[in-house]
């Protein structure tokens, strides 16, 4: 046969296999065949299809077990545990992969110990095909684009083409309707707070607890006290009162507050702070920063008591609270904005101001000035009106 | 040729098989085949060859998964809701009755806890779901070091390296959809990945989630291309990547017999088809025993989603952690012109360098046939060592991906360690750069190492164990040659540069084109086979050899006094005359 395999240009005209990975050596040939134990020996034979047929009716156990498991063991967070897992979750693993498994393996084990075992030969083929079915085919694509009189007739041709590509157009439009863009929901502020600069932070908004809703005085915080705090809005409330239905936060744009005004304070030795701006924004050392890490946007919440350093536990930017919130490490490229803060009538701590720049991760439209500019621009139009929430340069 | 089957299991048959009077199955057979022709294809396929080695059986580990995965993904379809809808749970696990959630988190904990079996194809689809990327990604490496990516297999390269990425993307937006704590974060990821997109980012990131994060649409949006349109692109490719391997014929290892011209193996039928279906059973049973046995990804341990809360150790999906690797060790950098942000330190590593990996990984075949200049058909394998610098090249990228992928768990070694996240990350910046050439150098030098071994076992044979003195005292081992087999497929490999494919003329100039010069490089310090020269010179030695210790042979000096052969007592002692 060897003369034939070598030698496949005369079954195909000139297109050959070409790789001539040459040997050395003279090709000695297939190996010769070794009979296994179970084509000779017929009791070995007996065995291995006892074997088989074994890991068959071990699968048909484990079907039948798994049907009776499925009927017989309690699942969910009241079933029973078996040895440390939930019971029906395992009896159904186990016997539902035994099944399977005894299948595989009996079927794989019938393939190896009793079918033929023979090695075939099977001459290759070039992939290409044969010069005269190239030449027909060109030759039919040919006459084909001349039936068409696609090249003769350039006017239809470029203006379906032009036509066809035009489609493209249609299929990006119909997806504007996908959702609203930033511009639309800045401009039309369907809801509170609505689009990427904006929260639902505004002058004289109570800082509450986080969950449980609760307003904060200035003394409730010892120095190092680190407070996880939303606007009072999120639990439908101001000044204690609760909110009318127009105002009331639910659903999607109640999530979309949540995802922008989470707020942590921290309490620190007022003469630990850094920047002038941090200082003018605090209350008796409490400051009060953005939690959406202003990288990708994970809530950071991992304080370094010692140190003032806030860590985001996604990719580990760390920020310097003391120092106008800063980036000292990582992946972060922008500080994170800080809340100015101040107390109302009551005693509570509130904010002075929506967040003075977005809060959040980067967007192309941002625009970036550094802390002193923010704080300058939003003494410029704010200073005056928080002064009724005791605002004045230098903290509270 | 005839097979010799007189003395295979006589369960098989012994008798060849003939026309005899029409059965049942065979009157079926007639009907299907005056219908649909079948019989022409089945003359062609039932008894196709395929070679046999462990390691084509990697790319099957991923094809069986992913039934693994339409079986068990229609299962769950049958019971989630992929809807942003907010209610208040009242299901059966305790510790979150009376907390708001999403319908999508709900029905994922109601599939979890009220379906009897729903926990186990939960898990039996993520653990499938974590083996069909494995098993690509081995398979994608296996192909490549054994060169089987080259012609004509080059589209199915690109279809293989579709599969990955597209296997991928399935397995973020899976994961995303049940709306706990953790998938929840990786989607706000997503969004600040989308935000960092120059230009159109914001409106990407908008039109994506219907309006801002995280909004009502996300879930039902991800879900409709987890589950129709994904799939339907991966079956799709599937096939394609099938419909290819079948045409091109499996490649084989070469050996005895074994050449560019033939396949040598088991037919289709019955051997391949058992061993497939065998398999496809054991890679289910195996899925089902660690969706039984091992727990992974319990919801119900994060909690519904939160936009502000976050779990300390937040890790995506193992398939996933290079990129997010590369995410923490970039330096914080962002541009500012004219009113604008550019987010270099989120686009670079998330959005633009996966792809630019990912589209030197799919060009990979072209840009080895580019330098080479080989456009042979292959169809034999090559041992990694026989292509020094493409086996150090995907060592390279091997190790990239290695220490991306560390970074993507910096925080985890930092804790384990008691290690400062901070030095991790530092070490882990010049690490992304450094190691890949370290491992590029030490591969390229073991590869050329591995080939000169080759060569000295064709040439001086292979060594013994046994040590002899000869009579002037000087101590050698004693080699004896390989058997014919074995030196055969030692030498089946191309010799040098010039026999793979031709290289560019110089440039006018006289200088050497740029390939040229890369081309050189490729091939700098191959050691190659042996000339018919070097082969017959060393074998007159080792004959020349033979007769020296001729006058050993038999003799008790065999070397066999330190092992355990020693066949009779009595015999001459080591020293001493005779």
């Amino acid at each position: 046969m060897s003369s034939d395999l070598t030698s496949p240009e005369a079954a195909h005209d000139g297109h050959e296999l070409n790789a001539h990975t040459d040997a050395l050596l003279p090709n000695p040939g297939l190996e010769e065949h070794h009979w296994r134990p179970t084509d000779v020996d017929p009791k070995a034979e007996k065995r291995a299809e006892r074997q088989v047929a074994t890991f068959f009716a071990l699968s048909a156990i484990c079907t039948v077990l798994f049907v009776l498991s499925y009927i017989l063991v309690k699942g969910g967070p009241d079933g029973p545990v078996w040895l440390g897992w939930g019971a029906s979750n395992l009896a159904l693993g186990v016997t539902l992969g035994g099944a399977l498994l005894f299948i595989g393996i009996g079927v794989i084990q019938w393939a190896r110990k009793l079918m033929t075992d023979v090695e075939l030969v099977e001459v290759r083929h070039p992939a290409a095909s044969s010069e005269s079915d190239r030449a027909a085919t060109v030759a039919a694509l040919k006459s084909a684009l001349e039936e068409s009189g696609i090249g003769r007739r350039p006017l239809l041709r470029n203006s379906l083409i032009g036509s066809i590509a035009l489609l493209g157009v249609p299929a990006i439009v119909v997806l504007k309707d996908l959702g609203p863009t930033n511009h639309d929901v800045e401009q039309t502020q369907p809801y509170a707070g609505a689009g990427l600069e904006h929260t639902v932070w505004s002058r004289g908004m109570r800082v509450v607890r986080d969950v449980v809703g609760t307003p904060i005085r200035p003394s409730d915080l010892e120095i190092g006290d680190l407070v996880n705090a939303e606007p009072e809005l999120i639990f439908g409330k101001r000044d204690g009162e609760e909110v009318d239905e127009d105002e009331l936060l639910e659903g999607a744009p109640l999530q979309v507050a949540k995802s922008k005004a989470a707020t942590v304070l921290l309490r620190m030795d007022p003469d630990d702070i850094v920047s002038d701006v941090t200082r003018n924004w605090s209350v008796e050392g409490i400051v009060a920063y953005s939690k959406i890490c202003t990288h990708v946007g994970c809530p950071i919440s991992l304080n370094e008591r010692t140190t003032h350093h806030l860590l985001c536990p996604c990719h580990q930017s760390t920020f310097d609270l003391a120092d106008a919130g800063k980036v000292i490490f990582g992946p972060a490229g922008r500080h994170l904005p800080q809340l100015p803060l101040g107390v109302d009538e009551d005693g509570f701590l509130v904010a002075l101001s929506d967040y003075p720049e977005p809060v959040g991760p980067s967007y192309w439209e941002r625009n970036t000035y550094s802390v002193e500019d923010v704080f300058k621009g939003w003494a410029k139009s704010n200073a005056q009106a928080a002064e009724e929430y005791g605002y004045k340069e230098g903290g509270q | 040729m005839s097979v010799d089957t007189s003395k295979v299991a006589s369960s098989n048959g012994t008798t060849a098989a003939s026309t005899s009077a029409p059965t049942k199955a065979g009157a079926a057979a007639a009907w299907a085949d005056e219908r649909l022709g079948l019989a022409a294809v089945g003359k062609k396929n039932l008894r196709k060859i395929f070679p046999d080695h462990w390691s084509f059986m990697l790319g099957e580990i991923a094809l069986w998964s992913f039934v693994v995965l339409l079986i068990s993904g229609v299962f769950l379809t049958l019971w989630f809701k992929p809807s942003m809808g907010e209610l208040t749970y009242q299901g059966s696990y305790p510790p979150l009755r009376g907390i708001q959630m999403s319908e999508a988190y709900a029905s994922a904990l109601h599939i979890s806890f009220d379906v009897r079996g729903g926990l186990l194809m939960r898990q039996v689809h993520h653990w499938a779901a974590m083996l069909f990327i494995a098993g690509m990604m081995v398979h994608l490496l296996r192909v490549f070091f054994t060169g089987a990516h080259r012609k004509p297999r080059e589209l199915n390269w690109v279809i293989g390296s579709l599969l990955l990425i597209l296997g991928t993307i399935e397995g973020f937006t899976g994961y995303s959809l049940p709306d706990d704590l953790l998938s929840g974060t990786g989607i706000r990821s997503m969004n600040g990945f989308v935000q960092s997109i120059p230009i159109v980012g914001t409106y990407v990131d908008f039109l994506l989630f219907g309006g801002e994060f995280p909004g009502d649409s996300i879930i039902p949006r991800l879900y409709t291309v987890h589950v129709l349109l994904i799939p339907g692109i991966l079956l799709a490719l599937i096939a394609a990547h099938m419909l290819l391997l079948v045409y091109h014929k499996h490649t084989q290892w070469p050996g005895p017999g074994r050449e560019e011209t033939n396949v040598v193996g088991y037919p289709m039928l019955p051997n391949y088809i058992s061993k497939m279906t065998g398999f496809f059973f054991t890679v289910f049973g195996v899925t089902a025993l660690m969706g039984g046995l091992l727990s992974l990804n319990p919801v119900w341990k994060f909690g519904p989603y939160d936009p502000t809360k976050v779990t300390a150790g937040s890790q995506p999906d193992w398939y996933m952690g290079w990129p997010d690797g590369a995410l923490r060790l970039m330096p914080g950098w962002e541009s500012h012109f004219w009113g604008s942000t550019w987010s270099w330190n989120i686009f670079l590593p998330v959005i633009v360098m996966p792809g630019v990996l990912f589209t030197i990984v799919l060009l990979l075949p072209f840009i080895e046939s580019w330098i080479t200049g080989d456009k042979r058909e292959h169809h034999l394998l090559q041992r990694p060592r026989n292509a020094p610098t493409r086996t150090a090249t995907m060592v390279a990228l091997m190790t990239l991906y290695a220490m991306f992928w560390m970074a993507g768990g910096n925080d985890l070694i930092a804790i384990k360690l008691h290690a400062s996240i901070n030095q991790i990350s530092y070490a882990l910046r010049a690490l992304v750069f450094v190691a890949p050439v370290i491992a590029f150098i030490i591969t390229r030098r073991w590869c050329i190492a591995l080939q000169r071994h080759d060569n000295e076992t064709l040439l001086h044979g292979y060594e013994t164990g046994i040590i002899l003195r000869s009579p002037e005292g000087s101590y050698a081992e004693k080699h004896l040659p390989l058997p014919e087999e074995s030196a055969f497929t030692l030498t089946v490999r191309d010799r040098g540069a010039d026999e793979v494919g031709p290289d560019d003329e110089p440039k006018p100039g006289g200088k050497k084109t740029l390939r040229s010069r890369i081309r050189t490089l490729y091939y700098e310090d191959d050691a190659q086979k042996p000339t018919l020269e070097e082969l017959e010179e060393a074998h007159e030695h080792a004959e020349h050899e033979a007769h020296a210790l001729a006058a050993l042979e038999g003799h008790q000096a065999d070397g066999h006094q330190f092992d355990d052969h020693y066949h009779e007592a009595g015999e001459e002692p080591l020293r001493g005359g005779h």
